[in-house]
């Protein structure tokens, strides 16, 4: 167990930050482990939910916003479901991730690229372009043959596409992109 | 069932690699006279990947096919995916719920969403408005040998103030509906414990792990098949199953079907129309297994007489016996 010199980490801002950002009130988690015990990550997880609720209380930005474990939670709503003071963890996860992805502290890259390949895939054709994102994962990430093994057994079946397909309205879908990041630049 | 006419959005999964999804589940409704029509042009619902980036913005690509729907006339639009399901859910009650929010994400749309359309999974469709009688009323074919585990993944009925449907912990309407087909349910500890979701290409280990579980535990309950409702959990238990076996040292054999396509094979569609050769674990042993609902009351009627004949049978035998020994005795 590390020891946390509170006096000096203590980022007041943050809780207020986190609190505004998931409608959620983290003061009200008395740390019954109820989320951890039912979480399905946890043996992954570099600080258990419960654990990352306890330093938010403890306005402890920067250890959270660097763990692995907000970005190996799978929004599976269990903990959200369980939690006795009806705290929605899995938004507050969900709000860490986003917070930092904005200040750029994402420890698990290669989670974050899929998305990203994921979400520049939908950007380009308005609709999840599947062989196109895997690809582009594998080419950014250096992990060239991820799940290669899976490749013939997908093509036997008819299932993966070859091309992309296009809906008529891909600029309007790229528009709510750019019309985004727009207003997150304007807001800082 | 009245003449609603449902919108159905299907998802960019069911357009790729679980194609297998919207074949069967478009069979079943039209079996069941359920009107779809799909919304024209709708775009992805961003999925996990877009509420990393902005809850804002992971609203407003899902509340861009709300609109389309909204305009199509229909009140309700079904979705076979939990995930495009969920998106929409939340898109819907937090713009509801909330006059700025809704604004501001109608800002970042062409044209607004007006918070008129319900979204429900097919499964809540198939339970609650066409009905568990109407259901079971267009079985024409028993899968005796066939014992399923139900497997509803994690956000089908989580949480409960968004799914709004079911049971959280334990949900029933999937084990009811295969019941009302005459299918026999396992009991199923794992019917919600996570398979290890989008995961699947960057943390591929965690995931055969997950799934590991989800299969060994099935397993356990005596079930010789998998019904699930999600794309991606198909996914992660049925393309995936070779994954788990090499890494986890398993020899899984076991099909992974959607509900729907379960529910068609009793309605006597042909498994090409279910998309049964999609599958990558094979299902064809259950195919075979199908029997028309009359052979197989014929047959088991003939193995009841037979079984009558036989016990007769054995007790003129024994009779027989009895009075030979009398005789000698005598």
């Amino acid at each position: 167990m590390d020891t946390l010199n509170l006096t000096k980490s203590m980022d007041l801002n943050f809780i207020e930050q986190v609190s505004r950002e998931s409608g959620q009130n983290p003061s009200l988690c008395y740390q019954c482990g109820n989320c951890t015990a039912g979480c399905p990550y946890t043996h992954y997880f570099d600080y258990p939910v419960s654990q990352i609720m306890r330093l938010l209380q403890a306005g402890q930005r920067n250890i959270i916003l660097t763990s692995k474990a907000i970005w190996l939670c799978a929004t599976c709503e269990t903990c959200t479901t369980r939690c006795p003071c009806e705290i929605d963890v899995a938004m507050i996860m969900d709000t860490l991730r986003i917070i930092a992805r904005r200040e750029n502290k994402v420890s698990e890259k290669d989670i974050k690229l899929f998305y990203d390949s994921f979400l520049d895939s939908m950007k380009e054709h308005g609709r999840l372009f599947e062989m196109g994102t895997l690809l582009a994962y594998n080419l950014k990430s250096g992990h060239y043959f991820a799940d290669a093994d899976l490749g013939p057994k997908v093509l036997e079946k008819g299932k993966i596409h070859f091309f992309p397909k296009n809906i008529k309205g891909k600029d309007q879908v790229a528009k709510i992109f750019t019309r985004f990041q727009e207003k997150a630049k304007k807001h800082g | 069932m009245a003449e609603k006419e449902y919108a159905y959005y299907a998802g960019c999964s069911l357009e790729g690699t679980a194609v297998e999804y919207d074949m069967s589940m478009r069979q079943v409704f039209k079996a069941l006279g359920v009107k779809i029509r799909e919304p024209e042009d709708w775009s992805c619902c961003g999925s996990t990947p877009a509420h990393t980036v902005d809850h804002l913005f992971a609203a407003a690509l899902a509340a861009r096919n709300l609109t389309i729907i909204e305009k199509m006339g229909t009140d309700t639009v079904t979705v076979p995916c939990p995930s495009c399901l969920s998106a929409f859910k939340r898109a819907h009650l937090s713009m509801t719920a909330d006059e700025s929010f809704k604004n501001e994400v109608n800002e970042l749309l062409d044209e607004p969403y007006g918070g008129g359309v319900i979204p429900k999974s097919t499964l809540q469709i198939m339970i609650e408005d066409v009905g568990l009688d109407a259901v079971a009323s267009k079985v024409t074919h028993a899968l005796p040998g066939l014992v399923v585990a139900p497997y509803y993944g994690c956000i089908l009925t989580r949480p409960p103030e968004i799914a709004q449907f079911d049971d959280p912990e334990n949900p029933m309407s999937m084990d009811k509906i295969l019941q009302a087909v005459g299918v026999k349910v396992a009991d199923y500890a794992f019917k919600m414990e996570c398979c290890g979701a989008a995961f699947g290409v960057p943390k591929k280990d965690m995931v055969n792990r997950l799934t590991y579980r989800v299969l060994s535990m099935a397993l356990d309950a005596g079930a010789n098949c998998i019904a699930v409702a999600c794309p991606l959990c198909q996914q992660n238990l049925d393309l995936r199953q070779s994954q788990v076996n090499s890494t986890m040292g398993a020899s899984f054999n076991i099909p992974i079907l959607y509900f729907s396509q379960i529910v068609g094979l009793t309605y006597g569609l042909s498994p090409k129309e279910l998309g049964m050769d999609k599958l990558v674990v094979s299902a064809d042993e259950v195919v075979r297994s199908r029997i028309a609902v009359e052979e197989l009351e014929k047959k088991e009627a003939e193995t009841r007489a037979e079984a009558v004949a036989k016990a007769a049978e054995k007790e003129k035998k024994a009779k027989a016996k009895e009075d030979n020994t009398k005789t000698e005795e005598t």
